[in-house]
């Protein structure tokens, strides 16, 4: 469904994705680990179209997002739910406009339809009857799960995951990964994480990637990811300070 | 020399990418004007926040403005007994210069430095890269109604700080200086030409063009969390001044030579 062919972005000097390759199966949740800063949220930017690359492809359900432009971007952006980092809610507008803000912008239903949408939404994550409340009257979980109701709205094709377990304490951590496994279940949905956090990887992913130095190293099931000899990975994952990610 | 002329060439590579930066938001920003469907709502909130939220401070500056130059001007006056022109003096310098000189730095203080921090922190905080994920166009979404609102607003603001600055006038001249009532509303509207209007106005919809450019684009290039939305903030409003003072100067040399 999602093949990324050779893709390259540079900033300045830094040589953020370096001619890397990941094909992503329909309906499998892919979690993208990597260290902080090594490109992950690089890589989801240009997955979903927001940033170009420098060379390479990516390739949705056969067709070149990259090179898409203008009313054909917009299309297919309506087959993505993105969930950010800090959530990235809409200050000025309630949290029913966020959720809904897409049905508003984009379709033609009335103010009650959007809003049962936008119910059911929130229904989904947990959260009810909060429709009016502006977002800086939430808590940091409750920024995520509204920000994720944000996401599945418009029922996407593709659900985009920055960093969903970073911010929180560890028990709403475990509630966003099984609200997301939970929401894989019930909409059957493509799911791209990019996350630090190895719980959460292993909780959520039907398939792990490991992005370093640009390139993706490894990929496999959590349990082969779990039993990888590649020393990069295994330092990675058992969070080790010595070995070769630090040495470099 | 050569570190001199390196140094010289960057801040002209800036610059120069500055502008270019700034035009293309400006030509984004006229392509997205008239694509339906055009929402209200957005535009009339824009317009209340930059328009009828700007009317006190409008008032209170144009009138103490209006007052001052009535009382300069009596310096001089009263030694020629040429009171009179006073009136003429004031509703010219107002229409033609201040009001729309003054109205425009006051919007860029308030309401340009608003814009600049309000899409600066949406910026920070990814609001700009979620409207896009939503597959609506930040240029459309949030630019387009400020531009419609500043370039609506700032003339008709201007117009306003025209009138109450003449009024402010007005009370010094009558009041303090006992210039004829009949005489010092004779004596403001019969030296008034619709050129003086109408370069007034002109000035005000490109002042209004020059603020959403600079506001809007500062805010779009925010980086660096809560100290670049503060460092985006100043800028704007420093570039802001400039460049009306710089149009201003432009538009006053364009007039006075080409259309005499």
């Amino acid at each position: 469904m999602i093949e990324i062919i050779n893709l390259s972005k540079k900033f300045g000097d830094h040589q953020v994705l370096d001619s890397m390759n990941l094909d992503i199966n329909k309906g499998e949740t892919t979690v993208i680990i990597g260290r902080s800063g090594v490109g992950k949220s690089v890589l989801l930017k240009h997955i979903i179209g927001i940033m170009k690359p420098d060379s390479g492809q990516v390739f949705i359900d056969r067709e070149d997002i990259s090179r898409l432009r203008g009313k054909n971007i917009v299309k297919f952006r309506l087959k993505f739910g993105m969930l950010f980092q800090g959530a990235a809610l809409f200050d000025s507008l309630s949290v029913g406009e966020n959720v809904g803000f897409s049905l508003f912008e984009h379709t033609n239903l009335n103010k009650a339809e959007i809003y049962k949408k936008v119910k059911r939404a929130l229904q989904l994550v947990g959260l009810e009857g909060i429709e009016n409340l502006k977002p800086a009257e939430l808590s940091g979980g409750m920024r995520k799960r509204v920000g994720l109701a944000r996401a599945i709205c418009r029922d996407p094709e593709i659900i985009l995951y920055d960093e969903p377990t970073t911010g929180v304490d560890p028990i709403m951590g475990d509630a966003i990964n099984h609200l997301i496994r939970e929401l894989h279940d019930k909409l059957s949905v493509t799911s791209i994480a990019v996350t630090h956090d190895m719980t959460s990887a292993y909780k959520i992913a039907d398939r792990i990637a490991m992005l370093y130095q640009g390139k993706i190293i490894a990929t496999g099931t959590p349990d082969e990811i779990k039993n990888s000899s590649n020393p990069v990975v295994h330092q990675f994952i058992t969070g080790s300070s010595i070995g070769p990610i630090t040495n470099n | 020399m050569r570190t001199h002329l390196e140094n010289t060439g960057k801040k002209l590579i800036t610059l120069v990418s500055y502008m270019g930066g700034a035009s293309i938001l400006l030509g984004k920003t006229l392509l997205w004007l008239p694509v339906p469907p055009i929402k209200r709502k957005p535009i009339f909130g824009q317009l209340y926040k930059i328009g009828v939220q700007s009317l006190p401070i409008v008032s209170l500056i144009s009138l103490f403005t209006g007052m001052v130059l009535a009382l300069q001007s009596a310096y001089q006056m009263q030694r020629l007994s040429a009171e009179m022109y006073i009136a003429s003096l004031v509703s010219l310098s107002m229409t033609r210069e201040l009001g729309p000189v003054l109205t425009a730095l006051i919007v860029a203080g308030r309401v340009g430095a608003a814009i600049t921090a309000e899409i600066g922190t949406m910026k920070v905080t990814e609001q700009i890269d979620a409207l896009e994920t939503l597959a609506t166009n930040p240029v459309r979404y949030l630019i387009v109604p400020r531009f419609i609102a500043l370039v609506l607003m700032l003339p008709l603001l201007t117009i306003y700080s025209d009138m109450i600055g003449i009024i402010g006038g007005y009370i010094i001249g009558t009041y303090k200086l006992h210039i004829a009532h009949n005489m010092y509303m004779k004596m403001t509207y019969e030296p008034l030409v619709l050129k003086d209007l109408v370069t007034g106005l002109l000035k005000a919809l490109t002042f209004g063009i020059i603020i959403c450019t600079v506001s809007c684009f500062e805010g779009m290039r925010t980086e660096g969390g809560a100290e670049g939305v503060g460092k985006a903030t100043t800028l704007s409003v420093v570039i802001s001044f400039i460049m009306i003072i710089a149009a201003d100067c432009l538009i006053t040399a364009l007039f006075y030579f080409a259309f005499r």
